[in-house]
């Protein structure tokens, strides 16, 4: 067993506990030392995991508790690339905003680097587990932090609202989860992924399986965001402090479709393997309305923060359709996708911070043309936009290529021009919004967009000049540019279809987890992406630079092209809007109705 | 097992459910969750319950005897310290809520929209 795999939840925790005790005498430099420290180890750790695990996963029992006669007592980590990955995501996203927090607040107790610490354990515990209860204690430690973190600014009103929501929602949602793994243990016996599926190999998709796991994939979704489940997104996102943004949009919600696959194809795609079809197509259609939705109510927001929050909507739906293809190719798409996808988002919100910082503001109408004296976040804007839009061959463009063409693989040849409509809705919203502020483009004002609190409410307070720019720019630069250039890492398409090829074929990952069988090496397979991801990214970057434009200048259009189309669209987007009504109620009301809805479609497709 | 215990954990949920969805009331919403938490330590150690079964502690008994699952009450547990955790969180979110807005309807404390 390789003492390196508990080490990217052990690293943070025993900090976090030594800060917890000693923080208070040590003083806040020595408190971000101790943070930035742990979250590199972490990131580092991590990543020697995914090259550790290139072959083969690692397997780690605590305890010693190895499987007897093929049988799971103990608990287990699973580390394989695709998962090491976001671990190491998510210590590098957590690292550059402990760099970036340095600056920006002025003040901050010792408890922020503690939540964060612990939030970080929690997400590494989440990726790496094998057990599916383990999985559950690990989401619930990943919540009561960031509930924690979200309403740190707790004298303001708007950031209570946000915690509140975000709390009631997920523990519905965490509460559906439950549900679903104590009727999978009541049927199988098992906690252990791969213990699950073997079990349950044979078998038939009877009502309480599909039961159970409509009720997992709910809870999951409710973490990542997917429509219905989205509510308490925006509301979150909105108003936590900008260096827990970085991380909650960069990689948290990114987890809970990791989760999906997680629990799919150890535990639950032999017995679903005859109806996969209708599960791709339940799986897939969530994902473009969740995308579709997310680049809409983008588009009506001002501010940057809850604009930034929706477009974490929108690409979490383009994720679900990718995981929810089912093929290897899909996944490891995916997992590329979030890669870039978590680095550019948390360029962004570390760019919106800069502003927020200098100008106590975080309103694109208000920022209009303000952002000129800060040409660095300027840039990062840019960037991020077209970063986000999959301009070839940066960023996001190996990930959107590799779900292009396992959509064309499955049959779905109509989700490309979807996804594709997505990406221009989120990246054009965010071009926009950059246009308006560092560049002074666009009217001053934008009846259609919703109205928000001012957000320099939400944030700690702080004293203007005295800002040191290196140390807020350049985490923000570095993330950006490690987004774009991830694509140019050598034959990672193949690689990472390889990985996904593994974590797919249940029947030998099962044998390598319960009795130790090391599979044999694979090449890993090499991905010409051809044409037409060339043609949808070609599409989205100049799609998204011309939606761009007409969020800017859409007010000047020929009267008539206003009024017609203007008119027609005006009534649904007033409803779409408010529906977001910031009331935990009716989000919980819409969470108990999606997970209704999703298993009744699931009971439907998968008989 | 007659399946009365499972119909009994999702009664509990729903009407847990009903009480956050339709609350009115900060704390009374708080308290409604806690309700709807506990339907799972029902269903859970409904699971792994066995008709005339001991409890499962090993020492001093013949070997063979009936006892219930020890798995799910370690699960039971640490779903109960998890609730109370997030229980006693929302509970002071809910105390500063009152005391910075005057008000407890959740309704009335949402600041942003749309």
């Amino acid at each position: 067993m390789d003492v390196l795999v508990p080490l990217p939840v052990v690293i943070p925790l025993l900090t976090a506990a030594g800060l917890t005790a000693t923080g208070h005498f040590l003083g806040r430099r020595a408190d971000d030392l101790a943070g930035i420290a742990a979250a590199a180890a972490t990131t580092v750790i991590s990543t020697l995991l995914v090259l550790r695990s290139l072959d083969h996963d690692l397997v780690y029992w605590f305890g010693g508790w190895t499987p007897r006669h093929g049988i799971a007592l103990g608990v287990a980590f699973d580390v394989d690339p695709l998962s090491a990955v976001l671990a190491a995501l998510a210590g590098a996203l957590v690292t550059a905003s402990f760099v970036f927090a340095w600056r920006y607040f002025d003040e901050v107790g010792t408890l922020f680097h503690v939540l964060m610490l612990v939030f970080l354990a929690a997400m590494t515990g989440f990726v790496l587990s094998g057990d599916i209860f383990n999985m559950f204690v690990f989401f619930e430690l990943m919540s009561v932090c960031v509930f924690g973190l979200v309403g740190y600014a707790i004298e303001h009103r708007a950031p209570l609202q946000g915690a509140i929501n975000f709390a009631v929602t997920n523990t519905v949602g965490a509460l559906l989860l439950l549900f679903g793994i104590a009727l999978v243990y009541g049927r199988t016996g098992a906690l252990n992924l791969v213990q699950i599926g073997s079990v349950l190999q044979g078998s038939r998709p009877d009502g309480l399986l599909v039961v159970a796991f409509g009720l997992l994939l709910a809870g999951f979704l409710v973490k990542a965001g997917a429509v219905p489940f989205h509510f308490w997104l925006s509301d979150a996102y909105a108003v936590a402090p900008i260096p827990v943004c970085v991380v909650l949009s960069g990689v948290m919600s990114d987890l809970g479709l990791h989760a999906v696959g997680r629990i799919y194809w150890p535990a639950f795609s032999g017995v679903f393997s005859a109806n996969a079809d209708g599960l791709r197509g339940v799986l897939v259609g969530a994902g473009v309305l969740t995308a579709l939705l997310g680049g809409t109510m983008a588009f009506f927001q001002r501010d940057l923060k809850r604009l930034l929050a929706f477009v974490t909507i929108g690409h979490v739906g383009i994720f679900l359709a990718g995981v929810g293809l089912l093929t290897a190719r899909g996944l490891a798409g995916t997992t590329l996708y979030v890669l870039a996808d978590g680095f550019l988002k948390g360029g962004l919100f570390l760019a919106v911070g800069i502003l927020v910082r200098r100008a106590q503001d975080g309103d694109e109408l208000r920022l209009r043309g303000r952002g000129r004296r800060a040409p660095m976040a300027g840039l990062a804007f840019l960037l991020g936009g077209l970063g986000l839009a999959g301009l070839p061959p940066f960023g996001t463009f190996v990930g959107s290529a590799l779900i292009i063409r396992s959509a064309g693989d499955v049959g779905y040849d109509w989700l490309p021009p979807l996804l594709t409509a997505a990406s221009i809705l989120t990246a054009g919203t965010v071009l926009r919004a950059g246009a308006r502020i560092f560049l002074g483009w666009g009217d001053a004002d934008d009846p259609s967009l919703s109205h928000e609190p001012r957000a320099a409410d939400e944030e700690p307070e702080k004293v203007p000049g005295r800002v040191s720019p290196p140390l807020l720019f350049g985490p923000a630069l570095a993330l950006i540019v490690v987004g774009l250039g991830l694509a140019f890492t050598p034959g990672l398409a193949g690689r990472a279809t390889q990985w996904a090829q593994r974590f797919e074929n249940r029947p030998a990952h099962a044998a390598e987890v319960l009795r130790g069988v090391v599979p044999p090496a694979a090449s890993a397979p090499a991905f010409h992406p051809g044409a037409a991801p060339y043609v949808y990214g070609a599409i989205s970057t100049v799609g998204a630079v011309a939606f761009a434009l007409f969020g800017l200048y859409r007010r000047r259009l020929p009267t008539l092209l206003q009024r017609g189309p203007g008119r027609l669209a005006a009534g649904p987007a007033a409803r779409l809007k408010a529906l977001h009504s910031g009331i935990v109620g009716d989000y919980v009301a819409w969470v108990t109705f999606g997970a209704t809805a999703l298993t009744g479609l699931l009971a439907l497709t998968l008989r | 097992m007659s399946y009365l215990p499972y119909a009994l954990a999702v009664w509990i949920f729903a009407v847990g459910l009903y009480g956050v969805v339709t609350s009115r009331n900060l704390i009374h919403l708080v308290v409604s969750l806690t309700v709807a938490q506990s339907s799972t330590y029902v269903l859970l150690l409904s699971i792994g319950y066995v008709n005339r079964g001991t409890a499962p502690i090993f020492a001093d008994v013949p070997k063979g005897t009936r006892a219930v699952d020890p798995v799910v009450q370690a699960l039971t547990l640490t779903d109960v310290v998890v609730s109370v955790t997030v229980a006693s969180l929302l509970l002071a979110l809910a105390l500063q809520a009152q005391k910075r807005t005057g008000k407890t309807d959740p309704d009335e404390v949402a600041a942003m929209h749309g």
